[in-house]
């Protein structure tokens, strides 16, 4: 709770500054190109001195627009729906981190080294192809082995919770390769900023 | 330990789940009276050997209300359905009886009609309301050849659930003529989607799933969490009264037990670790499960209230699955130290490992009540999974379904004849029952999803 009225005052206070800006700024940047992040808001930016040139029209608020990080503004539901979390993928009966996966962890360890409040839960899954009971393990497995990644790469495990959801959760519902090979995974919910 | 009184319970109604009273009614005069002496005489048997054929008739209804009338008709068709069942008698269709005058009364049976019909055997009942909400039900056992009645019982109890009198006269019939526990007043419980209630998460909806019972023949299925999150395998308590189960009621997953009757919860693993996939011991006192609280899926045994916590496997590989021998003295999982999920028994104090299986995929033992020494899983066998069983004593293996849709998650009847399993075989999740000999399939469930079955005790 305290979090998001935090958030809120965060929220509404760049809501009045890109107001102010709205005059000069162009129009808001289009929503979100997860990764990279554009860089985190420079408080003392300094104005460029722009002493040449055609100051017709100069304008009453400091000079370029601070560039707002789209990351910090969102709510947790936001960032979920579009996550800039990437989602590690395994295969059949396999909690072994790929390159592709590890690849997935590095960008997600630099986004919560990037954001330090954020906290996270990954969640293990498994395809259908496997046991209910014995997926539950499987899918465990799995979000250990994203979570040990993260902590191997300085990230405190206190920020990196898991959870099993076996395969009561496929994220393609289909019954082919295809399917199955995006619902053996390890997907990032960001649970707190 | 927690125990309270949640709004997130539904509490099963008493009428539903108590037990009749019973007592028998008068016997014939001159009938022996020693128990043992009469069961020899009174087993009515079948021509040469053969099973003897038994037949059921509507009960006679002794008001002229609908409801005495409905359950008249309704008593005598699950009487038929509970005999048919074990599989101990041959049961005459019902179709069959058209042409024979139904009886106003015990006296006014036509057993010359019944013996053409070729009956060794005729269950006769009577519904009598004896007061607003109650019935008196009187159910004999006629040996159609001497025209004899062998049994004799009454049962007294509300008029909320009909069924209830022919299950107890099913149990009480199987007893007497073969000494057998028949499974008609057993339950069942699973998981279901059916309400198709979804979950708003940080990422999609998704369905919820929660705990269901039903009788043994998918009669009066009625529900028991109200969570609006996952509950999985639910197992029920040896008294019956009771039913553990995985909830992620918290968004994690712990042990919960839901005694039905109460409308009470309780907690035992409180949240120590992430625990999943309860199993009892047969005397109830002792909780088996999964917990990963030390860093990887490990057995641990636990008293039922939580005490007592003994760490039963220690490797680095998965150990889930656990189900108790009769004896309380062994466990089985399924463990994947050998590469691939495979079932082991293990000594209920962590010693004596054994490996039962190597297949392809093995998973979800349910070790057999006695008289049988067997252990059911689920083995995949192609795109899905069939159920076998293994013979502890011959170490003999047979596969029960034959690859009709996947078929996992076994679950043995309480007197070890039948098993309930699910299937995908007619499309979506649904629960089926058959004969530990592979015959008899019946349907239980049929709407939603509804998968990891268990069997009351």
């Amino acid at each position: 709770m305290r979090i998001r009225s935090a958030s809120v005052a965060v929220l509404t206070g760049l809501v009045v500054a890109s107001l102010a800006i709205g005059a000069c700024a162009p129009k808001k940047p289009p929503v979100a190109r997860p990764l990279p992040p554009p860089p985190a808001t420079t408080p003392e930016a300094p104005p460029p001195p722009a002493p040449p040139a055609p100051v017709a029209e100069t304008p009453v608020v400091t000079a370029p627009p601070v560039v707002e990080d789209p990351m910090a503004t969102r709510s947790i539901d936001e960032l979920n729906r579009e996550s800039p979390m990437q989602i590690v993928y395994f295969g059949y009966d396999s909690a072994e981190v790929s390159a592709e996966g590890r690849a997935a962890l590095d960008a997600n360890a630099a986004v919560l080294k990037k954001y330090p409040a954020w906290t996270v839960t990954i969640e293990g899954h498994c395809d259908e192809r496997g046991t209910a009971e014995y997926n539950l393990a499987l899918g465990e497995r799995r979000a250990v082995a994203a979570q040990s990644y993260l902590v191997a790469l300085g990230i405190p495990a206190s920020r990196v919770k898991i959870v099993s959801y076996g395969k009561e959760f496929p994220f393609d519902p289909g019954h082919d390769e295809a399917a199955w090979a995006k619902n053996r995974r390890a997907h990032f919910v960001i649970t707190g900023k | 330990m927690l125990t309270k009184r949640l709004s997130s319970f539904a509490v099963v109604s008493l009428a539903a789940g108590a037990a009749l009273t019973a007592r028998p009614a008068g016997l014939p005069a001159g009938a022996p009276r020693s128990p043992q002496q009469s069961e020899v005489i009174l087993s009515i048997s079948g021509e040469s050997g053969a099973r003897p054929r038994y037949a059921v008739p509507d009960f006679i209804a002794r008001a002229a209300d609908a409801e005495t009338q409905a359950a008249a008709r309704l008593m005598g068709a699950v009487l038929w359905d509970d005999l048919a069942f074990e599989r101990e008698f041959y049961m005459v269709p019902r179709d069959t009886y058209k042409t024979i005058p139904a009886a106003r009364s015990f006296a006014e049976i036509p057993f010359d009609r019944w013996r053409e019909l070729g009956a060794d055997g005729l269950v006769a009942g009577s519904v009598e309301r004896t007061g607003p909400g109650t019935f008196r039900v009187e159910v004999r056992l006629f040996d159609v050849r001497t025209r004899r009645s062998v049994m004799a019982k009454e049962y007294s109890g509300t008029t909320a659930n009909p069924r209830l009198y022919a299950h107890t006269a099913a149990d009480d019939i199987h007893l007497q003529q073969r000494a057998l526990r028949g499974a008609a007043r057993s339950k069942l419980t699973f998981s279901s989607d059916r309400d198709g209630e979804r979950v708003a998460n940080a990422i999609a909806e998704r369905d919820v799933k929660e705990i269901y019972i039903s009788d043994y023949d998918g009669a009066n299925q009625k529900r028991v969490t109200v969570t609006r999150k996952l509950n999985l395998f639910p197992r029920w308590a040896p008294d019956a009264r009771a039913i553990a189960y995985t909830s992620y009621r918290r968004d994690f997953p712990d042990i919960f037990v839901s005694l039905i009757y109460q409308g009470t919860l309780e907690n035992p693993t409180g949240g120590r670790g992430q625990n999943w996939l309860p199993a009892w011991s047969p005397d109830g006192t002792r909780l088996c499960f999964t917990s990963t609280r030390d860093g990887n899926s490990e057995l641990y045994v636990m008293n039922r209230d939580g005490s007592n916590v003994v760490r039963l496997t220690s490797n680095p590989a998965i150990d889930t699955s656990p189900t108790w021998s009769p004896s309380g003295t062994q466990i089985a999982f399924t463990s994947d130290r050998s590469g691939s999920p495979q079932i082991y028994i293990i000594d209920a104090d962590g010693l004596n490992l054994n490996k039962i299986t190597a297949e392809s995929w093995c998973d979800r033992p349910t070790w057999s009540p006695a008289p049988f020494n067997e252990i059911a899983y689920a083995s995949r066998t192609g795109p899905g999974y069939d159920i076998r069983i293994y013979d502890l004593a011959t170490q003999a293996r047979r596969q029960l379904t034959g690859g009709q849709g996947s078929n996992e998650s076994p679950a043995y009847a309480p007197n070890g004849r039948h098993v309930a399993f699910m299937s995908t075989r007619t499309g979506k999740k649904q629960i089926f029952v058959m004969g530990r000999d592979g015959l008899g399939l019946k349907q239980i469930t049929t709407v939603g999803n509804n998968y990891t079955p268990d069997w009351s005790k």
